[in-house]
């Protein structure tokens, strides 16, 4: 494992991005901050610019308009950078498959390391996958 | 002086939801704002379109996580609307529980982003505590923490088992002193009273002309409730106050919404100790000719469905109205005048849900509309015309 990665692994910053999402993961997202959950004793920190962020969590069915944002923001985020697929919308796009705003899943826009299926994914399989992503990367808890 | 203009968006750090705005500031004074949306369409109308009147409720459920109760409630009862029917009384009262446990819940997200957007990070961390053990008795209720998927065209999809209740009512009981405590600390406030007192007034008028609705007209003094002016569920079944208050100011927004929570769960409490029995569901088998509207009071106003049917099993139209989209244009009476460091808490203050209010248009660069809905069926026509020739021109 690079010293780059390693040293990411420790305290994972998160940058979220909403790609035409319900709002559900998003706010299932901001709940594991929140006491009962509280993410951040861990040290993952949710950040306000995509420039201090480690890992990229993206939630949504990106549809066509926020697509074109996305591929600004991956070409500003600092490598390596690791992204989470929240929700079922950025894995198969779920219900959306058929809607004329959302034509490819995010997978097919910028690679993903780690997917979190659930409409929306219960504060538990955010940070199970938390968890997931720090393992297949290499490191340990 | 010079007019300087700052983009917020449409991935900040405040916001959840992708949105832009372009506020015009004069030194620190913001003159005009310009908002651009459509980073969350997704075709929810459309989808709707192609679904069996039972199926489209999980569509519509998913236009907004935190109105996951208002939209399928208000498109069953624009279901219910073509052709006369009744709905049990266990049924309603099924009903009126969900929705008014996520009103409980969304108020309680509200004031908490709101408290974030101030700098207030306890009042964030102590509301969201507090919608936990909400949203652990829709759990116990439904079977999920936010999609409930509990309305059906005709009644409900699942019972509520009498040995859950006491455990319901268990839960939110507890949560009755800590909101006290948190109405306390955030109406007694000092801090919180110079922050918020006179910021972002909508006034009376404004929130006629506008048609402002829900807490941000009753903030204002306009005493419009669905649930009480046009009431469905079990709503007249019990006592409970609508909230109004006059100033139209922010801190009377927060006011309208905690004092709504109170009652919400008053109301909530009266249906669970007094659930009638009988059916849940009235097992519609098919939905006649004709259109039906159906309106309800969701946390954030009126939500408004309209459904088209011709006799099959699937609506020929769906329209929906959220109630975002009738506060969104209140921003031009709040903002303007107001110092641009009380921006972020006024374009809060609506409890504005851009996922609700997405539309498509299609403009040129000049901002021309191009097609209106008779361009968009003729356009359809001549692609239906073009396939069928590719098929082999039958």
């Amino acid at each position: 494992m690079s010293l780059k990665l390693k040293a990411l692994l420790k305290s994972p910053w998160v940058f979220h991005l909403s790609t035409g999402s319900c709002n559900n993961c998003d706010i299932e997202t901001l709940d594991c901050l929140t006491p009962r959950f509280d993410i951040e004793r861990f040290g993952m920190l949710l950040v306000g610019s995509i420039k201090h962020a480690d890992v990229l969590l993206v939630s949504g069915s990106c549809n066509r308009m926020s697509v074109e944002r996305l591929k600004v923001l991956w070409d500003q985020v600092p490598k390596p950078c690791l992204v989470v697929a929240i929700g079922t919308c950025t894995g198969s796009r779920g219900l959306f498959i058929d809607s004329y705003n959302c034509p490819v899943p995010l997978d097919k826009i910028i690679p993903v390391d780690v997917y979190i299926p659930g409409c929306p994914p219960k504060p538990e399989a955010i940070i199970a996958g938390a968890v997931k992503l720090i393992q297949k990367v290499g490191g340990t808890l | 002086m010079g007019k300087t203009i700052i983009p917020i968006g449409p991935y900040h750090p405040l916001q959840e939801e992708p949105e832009f705005f372009t506020l015009t500031v004069e030194g620190e004074t913001v003159v005009d704002i310009d908002m651009r949306m459509g980073y969350n369409h997704r075709g929810i109308e459309k989808l709707s379109e192609g679904m069996v009147f039972e199926n489209s409720t999980f569509v519509v459920e998913r236009i907004c996580g935190i109105c996951s109760t208002s939209h399928p409630y208000a498109y069953t009862r624009a279901v219910e609307d073509v052709f006369p029917m009744e709905v049990s009384m266990r049924a309603k009262y099924i009903r009126t529980i969900i929705a008014e446990g996520e009103r409980i819940h969304s108020h309680l997200l509200w004031l908490g982003l709101a408290g974030h957007f101030l700098g207030y990070n306890t009042v964030y961390m102590w509301a969201w505590k507090l919608r936990e053990e909400i949203l652990d008795v829709m759990e116990i209720l439904s079977g999920n923490r936010n999609n409930y998927a509990m309305f059906k065209p005709g009644g409900v999809r699942r019972d509520i088992r009498a040995e859950d209740i006491p455990i319901c009512l268990k839960k939110i009981d507890s949560i009755v002193p800590t909101l006290i405590m948190l109405k306390k600390a955030v109406l007694d406030d000092p801090v919180l009273h110079a922050r918020l007192k006179g910021v972002g007034v909508l006034s009376y008028q404004d929130a006629i002309d506008f048609s402002a609705l829900g807490p941000t007209s009753r903030a204002s003094g306009v005493a419009r409730d669905v649930r009480k002016d046009s009431p469905y569920g079990a709503y007249q079944e019990m006592d409970w106050n609508m909230i109004v208050t006059q100033n139209g100011d922010v801190f009377d927004k927060a006011v309208v919404r905690i004092l709504e929570t109170v009652e919400s769960i008053n109301i909530t409490k009266y249906c669970l100790e007094n659930l009638p029995d009988g059916e849940i569901d009235a097992n519609i088998k098919d939905v006649p000719v004709g259109e039906g509207i159906g309106h309800i009071e969701a946390p954030r106003g009126e939500t408004f469905h309209y459904v088209k049917s011709d006799g099959t099993n699937r609506p020929v139209r769906h329209k929906v109205r959220a109630p975002t989209f009738m506060n969104l244009p209140t921003y031009k009476a709040t903002i303007v005048g107001q110092t641009i460091s009380d921006a972020t808490i006024i374009l809060a203050a609506i409890d504005p849900c851009y996922c609700c209010t997405e539309r498509v248009a299609v403009k040129d660069d000049r901002g021309r509309m191009l097609y209106n809905g008779q361009d968009l069926v003729r356009l359809s026509r001549e692609k239906t015309e073009k396939m069928r020739q590719r098929m082999g021109g039958k």
